[in-house]
């Protein structure tokens, strides 16, 4: 599993764990582990990775956390099994563990998701958002999305958006970016995801992080220092030339196609 | 053996000279009798004023889009007259003597559709057939407007069967108004979720359907894929007909990540016997016991090769083999479900072989083309599971690989280009492959291959520029290999079809 350019001598190891991923993948966010192991490599960083699914023990210990998205289906099917583990998920957020929650991920990690029907599913409390789906006559969220992330260093973020629910953050909540054309999380406050900590949530697809490069960058760094403790050397600049072509396309994708987001300053 | 393929399907009403049963043979003036259902389809009276302008304007529409723009034309008169008279689509699905045969499914629609149009030609049927890719409504109502008389009918109605390949998504409102007698369900893959929401949701809108048409229509089902196994129980008693692979040598060694049907209804999750392409095998449920049926139509011995497959087929008692002209697996499945199709229309075992070993490509499938000496393979991919088939596709070759590959955003395409990620692009990495990418989306594309450890030699974007650069790279005497998604597919085949000097495909016999 290497990248476009040769492996550097591998001297740090982060443990990464991956949820669901059997169940919640449909969108294609199997990309953001590709592209961590790729990228983990070029840093001469080893992603030990875990695959945690339904029923299984969660590892001891985590660096980074990756879970994606799903139908209704799939996120009815884990609903449970995630919640349960909403004590040990909030503890290594609070830790300084990474995370990226994509999505169904996302909603999941919320206080709640009430689908189209009205069901309500409880989810594991990491951030402190609702989802609900307005169900029939409401239109899905769906296009390219760019969005200016609150976090320092990740700057502009690319993807593509596809969700029916609408997600609106709360008190203690703070938005992972806010959006410049596209929807966001619910298409009406120009907020675009939420973090806690070094947890992220989001609901770009696109993959993300293969074309995100300074988002990948910046959860390894941060895996990297929840593994090392503060003195851990930050990553030096390596370039991700077809990271960086995409991430451009994208962007421009989103602007020709995208409803665009005025925002006051 | 003719005796018992064809008595299995239907109480044998008559039959033409090639043997196939007609329901037609009690036809009366207007009025044809299904042995197979008893019911009476009535051939429509001549069409309304409403109709009738409908179909002249409709046409016409349909003249001027080939005059002034030089295109194919494949949907405007059916939308034309498909609006001025809903009506159309039932007008057109009463009169075909023998019935309309739907195909529908993620991949494989339109190759299974013309294979059976050749099995059905060779056995003395012509097919009414809407134009490739047009398969939504209108171009049903398209196919219409094209064949009919000034009056509406369809001449020779009684020897004719309506064969449409139909949009997944569109069939569920389609089929209570085409009353087919033949539902041919391929396969359910994640496919442009951009535009039909979620994968379950297409197959419910298949099963509501299938809970109202009148009369039930005769399931034709891919027994290896549980999503449409599962439908026979919305079969209301009428006739299922199974198809499926039952070689291990053609089996997966590992599970693929693009799998859409993990968990059986009742909530467990599936365990496989043997998985050929994504949640596709011989499948089975360790809790509620259902499971994949015995395939009435099956290949028990599968040979793929770089440009064909060999295939022993089993229908029932009897077996044939064929030496298909199409690679890959999924290939084969497709000559499956067209044989099971043909097979409950009551089409001889060995006249399908026949036609099964003659029949050529589809537009834009497999097609091949020779340019200035070099071969040039066109292979349509538009989803993770199609992807990764084509890539199979490509592993059974003898290596140097030459590959242009092309991603395009469009919504026909799917305007998530995400699914790149599902699909296993890691399977050709260490082949050696030299690949080219390019679409709207080269970039992303370029990417993907890039993180699958097969660094592209170029990315080009546009498509004659790409097309020069792929054919420079690609070795005297050697292929080169076409990956294209739809509306790249449609510039790469133009630009194929001209430097190869073929003609345009409206203007291809069909």
């Amino acid at each position: 599993m290497t990248g476009a350019s040769g492996p550097a001598r591998v001297s740090r190891v982060i443990r990464v764990v991956t949820l669901y991923d059997d169940v919640m993948n449909v969108y294609a966010d199997r990309g953001n582990l590709i592209a961590l192991r790729s990228r983990a490599a070029e840093h001469g960083v080893q992603a030990e990775v875990a695959t945690v699914s339904l029923g299984d023990a969660m590892p001891s210990e985590a660096d980074l956390l990756l879970i994606g998205g799903g139908q209704d289906r799939e996120q009815r099917r884990i609903a449970g099994d995630l919640a349960a583990r909403g004590p040990r998920l909030r503890a290594w957020a609070d830790e300084g563990v990474a995370m990226l929650a994509v999505c169904g991920g996302f909603q999941l990690f919320g206080h709640f998701y009430r689908d189209a029907t009205g069901a309500e599913l409880a989810g594991a409390g990491v951030f402190d958002v609702t989802t609900v789906a307005p169900g029939a006559g409401w239109p899905r969220c769906i296009g390219d999305v760019v969005a200016t992330s609150v976090v320092p260093g990740v700057g502009e973020v690319a993807g593509f958006e596809n969700h029916g629910g609408r997600t609106y953050l709360g008190p203690s909540a703070r938005p992972f970016a806010m959006v410049d054309y596209g929807f966001g999380n619910n298409g009406e406050d120009g907020t675009e995801g939420a973090v806690r900590g070094e947890a992220i949530g989001t609901y770009l697809h696109g993959s993300l992080l293969p074309k995100n490069p300074a988002l990948l960058d910046h959860l390894i760094a941060a895996a990297l220092r929840h593994r090392e403790g503060a003195g851990s050397e930050p990553l030096p600049p390596i370039a991700a030339p077809y990271a960086e072509r995409a991430h451009v396309a994208a962007v421009q994708v989103a602007r020709r196609k995208s409803r665009h987001v005025a925002r006051s300053a | 053996m003719n005796r018992r393929l064809s008595g299995a399907c239907f109480v044998s009403g008559g039959r033409i000279a090639a043997g196939l049963d007609a329901r037609t043979a009690e036809v009366r003036e207007n009025q044809a009798v299904s042995t197979l259902t008893g019911r009476t389809a009535i051939v429509p009276a001549p069409p309304n004023p409403r109709e009738r302008l409908a179909l002249v304007l409709g046409r016409a529409a349909g003249n001027v889009v080939r005059r002034l723009w030089h295109s194919g034309g494949t949907a405007l008169p059916g939308l034309v007259a498909g609006a001025l008279a809903p009506s159309l689509v039932e007008r057109l699905a009463r009169q075909p003597g023998h019935g309309v045969v739907t195909v529908t499914g993620t991949n494989g629609k339109t190759t299974t559709t013309h294979l059976l149009a050749a099995i059905l030609r060779h056995a003395g049927v012509e097919p009414l057939t809407n134009p490739s890719g047009s398969n939504l409504e209108r171009g049903l109502v398209t196919a219409y407007t094209a064949s009919v008389d000034g009056r509406g009918a369809l001449p020779g109605a009684a020897q004719r069967a309506g064969l449409f390949e139909v949009d997944e998504a569109a069939l569920a409102r389609l089929m209570p108004r085409l009353r087919p007698r033949i539902a041919v369900f391929l396969n359910l893959f994640r496919d442009q979720l951009d535009r039909y929401g979620e994968v379950d949701s297409v197959a419910e809108g298949w099963a509501r359907a299938l809970d109202v048409v009148e009369p039930p229509a005769v399931l034709v089902l891919n027994a290896d894929d549980p999503s449409i196994a599962q439908l026979a129980e919305h079969a209301r008693g009428g006739r299922v007909v199974t198809f499926g692979v039952d070689d291990d040598a053609a089996a997966l060694a590992h599970a693929e990540h693009a799998s859409d049907a993990r968990f059986c209804t009742c909530g467990s999750r599936f365990v496989y016997a043997a998985i050929y392409m994504g949640h596709v095998g011989r499948w089975r449920c360790p809790s509620c016991g259902r499971a994949r049926p015995a395939p009435e139509v099956s290949a028990r011995r599968v040979t793929l090769r770089e440009d064909g497959s060999t295939v022993e087929v089993a229908i029932g008692g009897e077996s044939f083999t064929v030496d298909l002209p199409l690679a890959g697996l999924y290939s084969v499945y497709n000559a499956l479900a067209a044989t099971a199709a043909a097979h409950a229309l009551g089409v001889p075992a060995a006249k399908i072989a026949e036609a099964l070993a003659q029949a050529g490509p589809a537009f834009g499938r497999q097609e091949r083309f020779e340019i200035a000496g070099e071969r040039v393979r066109l292979l349509l991919a538009k989803n993770p599971a199609g992807l990764n088939e084509v890539l199979r596709l490509l592993t059974v070759a003898a290596p140097p690989l030459t590959v242009l590959a092309m991603l395009n955003d469009g919504v026909q395409d799917g305007q998530d280009v995400s699914w790149i990620y599902d699909a296993d692009v890691e399977m050709i990495a260490g082949t050696g492959a030299t690949v080219v990418c390019s679409g709207d989306r080269a970039d992303d594309l370029a990417l993907r291959f890039a993180l699958a450890g097969v660094a592209p030699i170029s990315v080009i974007a546009q498509t004659e520029r790409a097309l020069d650069a792929a054919l420079a790279r690609t070795p005297p005497g050697g292929r080169l290999d076409v990956i294209a998604t739809y509306t790249a597919m449609m510039d790469v085949r133009a630009a194929l079809a001209r430097r190869a000097g073929v003609g345009a495909y409206w203007e291809a016999k069909r």
